[in-house]
């Protein structure tokens, strides 16, 4: 030790072309493990379509980067709702979904859920359950759907916490009977908060009303494209095409 | 000098027989088993919770709520959070103020010792190791992890997320228990191999993320352990067998030194060398305490 220390520019026995050298490797390899940790992680972290945010959480990317894994929410869900994600369980590991066909989230008005999560990866200012936008219910199956073929099954209006806000039944002839009326459920995306009581009471094998996280369930019309559906503007355009 | 020899010669799986012989098997493995129950507690105060519904901690290691009131979160994880960019909630940043706290004043790696799970699997496979008589290897620095440490904050500086809490092995153990997600209990797996096969205390030694920063915050406590009678040390080498650590034990024991205190924070402080030694060298001791500071020379110094 003595030796190596009284080597020109050498502290505890390194000296500098033994730092540089060993900088360099550690450098290269940490480069290497980070490239492959951050792939494989970014892979793992797409979010399945069948796991469900708890309300308030924040979009995709700040909510992996805020959330902490600690569970919180999970336990202060007295419905056992949220899951903690397992290895390529749909989520990125440990954060918090739920999964709507299993236990849909029950919308308790206190939101203990967002209430216990310290990092504000659920965000505090959420203070109205019904505001939440967990994902958004779709009905992704027409054709199986019991009330497309004509019965009152409603199930999925019934179950709604915002019964005629986020489902509707709207009225049409059945064409088939020609003289039937069909009760079809709509969803209002800008009222469904995600909840997925329609997709856990649907009657279905599988369910034909399904809960998805918004970026799937909605499409964004181009930015440049200021059309206004409003009943008025629809109106007016309508009259103007009537009138040329 | 031919007793040195004899001693290190002496083989590894039968270190620690002296302490037994002379302490009595108690007091040989004493901070052993007040780690392990330590660790248990630990554990079992997270687990009654959701298996008994007494809610004592509620949470896991990441981030935690101690009767409803306390938080407490996981400095590493909060670090990480900060640096990918998100301003977290109070809580969460208090939280790690008082880990913080707690540790710089019990001892930074206290945490892996007397708390972290993993522990309990890195001890497992270096007493395989010693059981198989595995030759003693240190192929990578000891000082990677400090590496490590910047390279887990600055991943998420570079990627926008927590890259590593996917990965880290801490608190997988916690929320495979408590919350039943355990299949990444494989990493663990990983690292008992590596530990036993590959590099010895690879894991704990050399590469946590976690101990390195609470190596750093350790750099601040009282809590040190001691070479109080080291002119009593008869070289029979057992603390150095046992030590996860053995390069902190150079600086108190060699021919000369002054300095009783283990300062090198890399220490976890898990006392198995105050077990292991019969002569009863070392002690858990408070570093300010003046009393301990100018020590009697050695006998080897005696001698000379």
């Amino acid at each position: 030790m003595s030796k190596a220390n009284s080597k020109l520019g050498s502290v505890n026995g390194v000296n500098r072309r033994q730092f540089l050298a060993t900088t360099a490797k550690a450098s290269c390899v940490m480069g290497m493990a980070g490239l492959g940790l951050t792939t494989v992680a970014t892979q793992s972290s797409q979010l399945d379509p069948f796991a469900i945010r708890p309300p308030g959480a924040l979009a995709e990317d700040d909510f992996l980067s805020a959330c902490v894994r600690c569970g919180l929410c999970v336990e202060a869900c007295p419905y056992d709702t949220l899951k903690l994600a397992r290895w390529f369980d749909g989520a990125a590991t440990g954060t918090p979904y739920f999964t709507a066909r299993s236990i849909p989230c029950e919308m308790c008005d206190d939101i203990p859920c967002v209430k216990a999560c310290p990092s504000g990866s659920l965000e505090h200012k959420l203070d109205n359950i019904d505001d939440a936008k967990m994902g958004i219910a779709v009905l992704i199956d027409e054709k199986n759907c019991l009330n497309y073929r004509g019965l009152r099954c409603d199930v999925c209006y019934r179950v709604c916490p915002l019964i005629d806000k986020a489902i509707t039944l709207e009225l049409q002839r059945n064409e088939k009977s020609g003289h039937h009326a069909m009760f079809l459920p709509t969803i209002n995306p800008d009222v469904c908060t995600g909840c997925g009581k329609c997709e856990h009471a649907c009657v279905t094998e599988q369910a034909v009303i399904k809960v998805l996280p918004s970026h799937i369930a909605l499409g964004k019309s181009a930015a440049h494209d200021t059309y206004q559906h409003t009943e008025e503007t629809t109106l007016e355009m309508l009259n103007r095409g009537l009138s040329l | 000098m031919s007793n040195q020899h004899r001693s290190a010669s002496k083989s590894t799986t039968r270190f620690g027989h002296a302490a037994v012989t002379e302490l009595g098997w108690w007091r040989a493995h004493r901070f052993l088993l007040l780690r392990r129950l330590s660790q248990l507690s630990v554990l079992s105060l997270f687990a009654i919770g959701p298996f008994l519904g007494l809610w004592l901690f509620k949470g896991n290691l990441s981030s935690s709520l101690l009767l409803d009131t306390i938080p407490l979160s996981d400095p590493l994880a909060t670090l990480q959070v900060l640096m990918s960019g998100h301003w977290p909630d109070l809580s969460l940043l208090l939280g790690a103020v008082i880990v913080v706290g707690i540790y710089a004043l019990l001892g930074g790696r206290v945490f892996c010792s007397w708390v972290c799970p993993v522990n309990i699997i890195t001890d497992l496979a270096s007493w395989t190791r010693r059981r198989l008589s595995l030759p003693r290897t240190s192929e990578i620095p000891q000082n990677l992890r400090y590496y490590m440490l910047a390279f887990v904050l600055i991943l998420p500086i570079l990627t926008g997320f927590t890259v590593w809490e996917w990965l880290n092995p801490v608190p997988i153990v916690y929320r495979a228990l408590l919350f039943g997600a355990g299949s990444g209990l494989w990493i663990l797996a990983v690292i008992f191999l590596l530990d036993t096969f590959v590099v010895e205390r690879a894991w704990c030694s050399h590469l946590c993320p976690t101990g390195a920063l609470f190596s750093l915050i350790g750099k601040v406590s009282p809590v040190k352990i001691a070479a109080v009678r080291a002119d009593a040390c008869d070289n029979c080498m057992d603390c150095f067998t046992v030590c996860p650590e053995r390069q902190v034990l150079k600086p108190v024991l060699k021919k000369g030194s002054t300095q009783p205190f283990i300062l090198n924070s890399d220490c976890t402080l898990c006392g198995r060398c105050i077990d292991v030694c019969a002569p009863r060298v070392f002690q858990y001791k408070n570093r300010f305490n003046s009393k301990y500071s100018n020590r009697i020379p050695l006998k080897v110094e005696n001698k000379l």
